[in-house]
């Protein structure tokens, strides 16, 4: 390792995504030296991601990116946090650095990942998230005349057609797992919130023409070493269609890993918040799709709530929360058309790697009874992504719940973890 | 730096846009980023540094996250066996 950097901050921000962006943005306004750490190379998360076939950003994507310029936040990025080093210190690493990041308080941003399910042939490549497609085309993947078929549940699915329809793609189905009905009283709750039903008659007129299949997923992918077509089970009925790409993606789900391992309290997956974006935890604040899945709108108010409690500027802060009550219908409205249906439980055969870290079948699982059991026997989420993939997968397949989360967050270099003796692992006598 | 240059993926030539990530290339390259713990041919899945399944030898550096790193001229970049 090269460098070792300590740097202090009034407020860290983790997380350079919109709710990210918003809280530095509103804090660093107060004259605060605030600090925005994110692993990506440049600020806007997932939804606001630049890159060589990007077109300039959306109106207000620029005006946040140039808000973060002129507001003196100090951004970090390309470094990911990997751990807590003790009350108000986190670990970050770069390629072949460490930074030792003080705070007083801290804003967490961490975002959301897709919920990935598994079925046959799910483990081929060009089998990708919805989300990850999207961001590979965005980071310069060619797409133009690629066949793709868009499956799994959520909006981002009709985001993602509309995105590879505009870059050249062809896409001969999207298959959205919840009924017809549900999306119908969707489309019409969304009236109450106008912003939304511009956005969504855009996406229309946009993916205009592209069949969509609703009660319709995807049950096997198959190809020799690279994915060659999918099965979909369509209404009902399978049918084949051949493809160069699967994006599939079953909705999001919160990257609560962070603020787990902080000791923020967490309810039914999400980290509670009181009314200004405190977490549990003293002096921790967390702002975005870690609190409730609900979009860049919801998370751009409450990252500037968090951003605003944690300069104190609670009256101002307070101005926001009518807002944010409204953004937040639309998350429940979002959560209750997109859950899953149960039939998904039965996609994965016996042999399908439920694990893909360490190659872990559904049937070694299935003689486990819970998360803990199955990881001591079989490895199972005990890979390099830490059960980020399975983990979501088993607790909607088994109903398992979740383990604590341990240091390091994210694996990290030896010689990053060597930088500090404190965080040479005890020695238990559990099963590695 | 140019708008499209030359990386190398499993030894052949592969031309990417400048800005692309290494993961790009392989899927450009139609390469696997590595091989599973059984011997499974996989390729990037979450694209945002997630899943891991996007690690390659990048420069001789194994388990390099592709996904979350940009191409260079010259770049070596191979299977993770």
């Amino acid at each position: 390792m090269n460098n070792y950097s300590r740097e202090r901050f009034d407020v860290l921000v983790v997380g350079g995504g919109p709710a990210g962006i918003a809280a530095a943005v509103r804090a660093a306004e107060s004259g605060d030296r605030v600090g925005m750490v994110d692993e990506n190379v440049a600020p806007g998360g997932q939804i606001w991601r630049g890159g060589p076939s990007e077109g300039p950003h959306s109106s207000e994507a620029s005006s946040w990116l140039v808000r973060l310029k002129q507001a003196g936040v100090i951004e970090l990025l390309g470094k990911r946090v990997f751990h807590h080093l003790e009350a108000g210190v986190l670990l970050a690493e770069g390629l072949d650095d460490v930074w030792e990041l003080s705070y007083r308080n801290l804003v967490l941003a961490t975002g959301a990942r897709e919920r990935f399910l598994p079925f046959p042939g799910w483990t081929l490549p060009n089998v990708m998230g919805a989300g990850g497609l999207q961001a590979l085309v965005k980071s310069g993947l060619p797409i133009q005349g690629k066949r793709v078929v868009i499956a799994g549940a959520g909006p981002l699915l009709l985001a993602v057609a509309s995105y590879l329809r505009k870059h050249g793609a062809e896409i001969p189905l999207i298959c959205e797992q919840a009924s017809a009905s549900k999306l119908a009283r969707f489309a019409m709750m969304l009236i109450r919130h106008p912003g939304k039903i511009f956005q969504g008659l855009q996406l229309r007129k946009d993916i205009a023409g592209i069949p969509l299949a609703t009660s319709s997923w995807p049950m096997a992918a198959h190809g020799k070493r690279t994915l060659e077509a999918v099965t979909i089970s369509r209404a009902g009925k399978s049918e084949t269609v051949q493809c160069d790409y699967l994006a599939c993606g079953f909705h999001l789900i919160p990257n609560t890993e962070l603020p787990v391992l902080l000791g923020c309290r967490t309810r039914c997956g999400y980290v509670q918040v009181d009314e200004l974006q405190q977490t549990s935890a003293q002096g921790i604040f967390c702002a975005g799709e870690p609190t409730r899945i609900g979009g860049v709108d919801l998370a751009l108010i409450e990252g500037q709530i968090a951003g605003l409690a944690a300069t104190g500027r609670t009256s101002e802060a307070k101005a926001l929360f009518s807002k944010r009550e409204r953004f937040r219908r639309f998350a429940r409205l979002l959560d209750e058309t997109f859950c899953l249906r149960a039939e998904l439980r039965s996609l994965p055969s016996a042999d399908t790697l439920i694990c893909r870290c360490e190659d872990v079948p559904c049937s070694r699982l299935r003689e486990h009874t819970s998360w803990r059991a199955a990881k001591l026997h079989t490895r199972c989420g005990m890979g390099p992504c830490q059960g980020r993939i399975c983990g979501p997968a088993t607790q909607f397949l088994f109903k398992w719940n979740p383990d604590s989360v341990r240091p390091p967050v994210f694996p990290a270099r030896v010689e990053h973890l060597a930088a500090q003796p404190q965080l040479i692992p005890e020695v238990t006598g559990e099963v590695q | 730096m140019p708008s499209e240059f030359i990386v190398r993926v499993n030894g052949a030539s592969v031309s990417v846009p400048a800005g692309a990530t290494v993961a790009v290339a392989m899927v450009i390259a139609g390469q696997p980023c590595r091989s599973s713990v059984i011997g499974e041919p996989r390729g990037p899945l979450c694209g945002m540094g997630i899943c891991f399944e996007c690690r390659a030898v990048v420069n001789g550096t194994s388990h390099s996250r592709t996904c979350q790193l940009l191409c260079e001229p010259n770049m070596e970049v191979k299977t993770d066996e």
